[in-house]
């Protein structure tokens, strides 16, 4: 949403994602999709080889002009964990208020039935 | 190959997400208005990145209401260095930004290719929030946006790259 807005305002945008297809869904003109965990966009701690690249690949959309819509995927690119890791490693310690009101939403939803 | 978007998303949410209806059906596309190399670059987070010495993100409030998330910002300075970084966040372990906040925010890997010329200079402020917006994305879209805008251009930023967190 802010992209776009910052767009509408004549200034190009990239958008470095992990979620690349949901950014599709805004109409984004610049998308860089990473297969990372979430929180880490620009790559893993202390990697600057990667972080560089993924850096580089942001600067080199702001001048492709090959498309009204460009998507790159990094795609090869490898987190230094495996999945089962890493999925586990970027959640937070504890649930996120969001997740806890929704499980207690739902426990609600199934003692009415 | 495409990305997998969902590969690293709870199991639970991935189907939410892969119905996400369209949202916009027009696109929208600035053209950079200056050679790369005469380029001034904004980064902007949305990993809850702060300084020190700021305010940090209110993560009471949302506690207390999980359906509201703080719709302020930081500005972060091209200089800062890593013991100065904290973060607030509670969607996600925000750990790493403790050993090297460039995964979220690069500024030290901006500086480096600014300096190696690859592209005109990273601006001298850069920019912050906390990525879970629920509540607060209309305030977003008729306040801190065109603020935030207004801030782009006094600065004379020719481009913006996100990173939602």
């Amino acid at each position: 949403m802010l992209a776009r807005l910052v767009e509408e305002a004549g200034i190009p945008t990239v958008v470095v994602t992990m979620m690349p297809d949901t950014a599709e869904k805004y109409e984004l003109p610049r998308i860089l999709g990473v297969p990372f965990p979430f929180g880490h966009a620009f790559g893993a701690p202390n990697d600057v080889a990667m972080q560089r690249e993924v850096s580089q690949a942001a600067i080199d959309l702001l001048t492709d002009e090959s498309a009204v819509k460009v998507r790159r995927d990094l795609d090869h690119l490898v987190w230094p964990q495996d999945d089962r890791t890493a999925y586990k490693d970027w959640q937070p310690s504890e649930p996120s208020p969001i997740v806890g009101h929704n499980a207690s939403r739902r426990e609600r939803l199934e003692e009415k039935k | 190959m495409p990305v997998d978007s969902y590969r690293y998303l709870p199991r639970s949410f991935r189907e939410g997400f892969e119905a996400f209806p369209i949202q916009e059906t027009e696109p929208v596309r600035a053209k950079l208005a200056v050679e790369i190399t005469d380029a001034k670059i904004a980064l902007m987070t949305s990993s809850g990145l702060y300084l020190e010495n700021q305010e940090p993100f209110d993560t009471d409030t949302e506690l207390e209401n999980p359906l509201w998330g703080d719709p302020t910002y930081r500005e972060i300075p091209r200089n800062t260095k890593q013991q100065e970084i904290s973060a607030a966040h509670l969607h996600l372990n925000t750990r790493d930004y403790y050993v090297d906040f460039n995964v979220a925010l690069p500024l030290d890997r901006f500086t480096e290719l600014e300096s190696e010329k690859r592209f005109g200079s990273l601006a001298d402020t850069n920019y912050s929030f906390m990525g879970y917006q629920q509540d607060g994305t209309p305030d977003w879209r008729s306040n801190q946006g065109p603020e935030l805008i207004g801030k782009l251009k006094d600065q004379g930023v020719h481009a913006l790259i996100l990173a939602p967190a």
